[in-house]
């Protein structure tokens, strides 16, 4: 299999995911710079060495989806399928600076269902930092329960960014307050807050957005983007290096646009069908010896002075 | 919080009309009852017509949970789980267009005609 063009956004819809769902299963890394894709194996990526003559290369790694509490046909134990991710986490040859979790923590935002996460999720050898999905937000105070576990440090319902050696880091909440017949939305709170968390940022400030609900249509028939993304992308367009992580379709799939690179990752609960594939979205049902092979986890690997973050997926297999 | 409070708002709207489906019934009103399913992330029907007085009952049959909210708040479920039930009874007659809160592009309508 050709890796090469798998983000050329060229490619038909249907083309790209055929080659997404070729690297189920796999262990690959994959660096992108201006469109051009490279990969390598996990164990390689994994011994590359430090490029020297600058400050040192970092990794933050990406969670997602964990839905605490889901215990349905799809996985029955999805606890016990979170808990081997954190294994893996806990076992990484190198040690990520920090966790990013991209939202569903729990599946029904229930008090003890936070607590249990929380427990899962700790002694993970770095910070974790979260942003909601929307079974995060789904309590009767909609949203007040994930705000009174992870709202600590956060604005509006849920939104911060932090710098880390360099780059800077932008956690958005686009699961708060939907509005019908919509996708997800941020809100012109959000975006007021965003213009003026970014605007004294040089260009050159490599950019990680990282949410729940992509930010980019993915596909709208199954509400797989988010209505006002579009502002959100024009204030990151001066940027030379974003990258944006997002959670909530359980499955990988890329996209390039311009300086921009969309990265959706796997759950550690559950798959859903690629976009179209079936009526709806929704828990997939795998045979259970597939299952491990399509949860996961992903590792970032950031190179100071190049433009490509390069991504190391890692399934439960 | 503006968020909260809005959620408090609905909360305390929703609660009552509960009530009022239960007092009708016991009232001896002929009961009218009309169901619409969740299920593959959407509302069948989608569209329903019913007579006023007539209490529509939702059930979820989604492993992913759902919520039947009105477009202008005037009525709203919790999250429903998977086989999990919310019924309110329409009085008036109107429109009322209805979407999931947590998945906005799943949207349906009630209508209330005498």
């Amino acid at each position: 299999m050709d890796d090469h063009d798998i983000l050329n956004p060229r490619l038909d819809r249907r083309g790209m995911l055929r080659r997404c769902a070729g690297w189920a299963g796999t262990a690959a890394l994959y660096t992108v710079s201006g469109g051009i894709v490279s990969s390598m194996g996990l164990d390689a990526a994994l011994a590359a060495r430090p490029r020297t003559g600058g400050p040192r290369p970092f990794t933050f790694l990406q969670i997602s989806d964990t839905h605490i509490g889901f215990d349905k046909a799809a996985n029955p134990d999805a606890r016990g399928t979170a808990i081997r991710a954190v294994e893996r986490i806990r076992a990484l040859p190198v040690k990520p600076d920090l966790i990013l979790h991209t939202g569903d923590i729990t599946h029904l935002s229930k008090d003890e269902q936070f607590d249990d996460a929380k427990q899962i999720l700790s002694d993970l050898g770095a910070p974790i930092v979260f942003v909601p999905g929307e079974h995060d937000f789904l309590d009767e105070g909609q949203g007040k329960a994930y705000l009174a576990h992870h709202g600590q440090g956060t604005l509006g319902s849920g939104w911060q960014s932090f710098d880390h050696d360099g780059v800077h880091f932008v956690g958005l909440n686009n699961v708060a307050a939907l509005k019908p017949g919509g996708m997800a939305h941020l809100g012109d709170d959000q975006l007021a807050w965003l213009a003026k968390d970014l605007a004294p940022l040089s260009a050159s400030t490599p950019i990680v957005v990282f949410g729940h609900i992509p930010l980019w249509t993915v596909y709208e028939a199954w509400g797989w983007g988010t209505d006002d993304s579009a502002q959100a992308l024009a204030l990151l367009a001066r940027f030379g290096s974003v990258t944006v992580l997002n959670g909530h379709i359980h499955q990988i799939i890329s996209k390039v646009e311009g300086n921009v690179t969309f990265h959706s990752a796997r759950s550690t609960a559950y798959p859903q069908p690629a976009p179209g594939a079936a009526p709806s979205p929704g828990p997939l049902k795998v045979p259970a010896e597939q299952l491990p092979s399509m949860l996961g986890i992903r590792t970032a690997r950031f190179v100071r002075g190049t433009a490509p973050i390069a991504l190391i997926e890692q399934t439960l297999a | 919080m503006t968020l909260f409070s809005r959620a408090l708002l609905l909360a305390l709207l929703a609660a009552p009309s509960v009530t009022l489906a239960a007092s009708q019934v016991t009232a001896g009103v002929p009961a009218k009852s009309q169901s619409v399913a969740i299920k593959m992330f959407a509302f069948t029907p989608q569209v329903i017509t019913v007579a006023p007085g007539t209490t529509v009952t939702w059930t979820n049959a989604d492993e992913d949970p759902h919520t039947v909210t009105a477009n202008d708040k005037s009525f709203h479920s919790a999250a429903l789980d998977e086989g999990e039930k919310f019924s309110f009874t329409f009085t008036r007659p109107g429109e009322y267009a209805y979407f999931c809160s947590l998945h906005p592009h799943m949207t349906g309508k009630v209508i209330v005609k005498g």
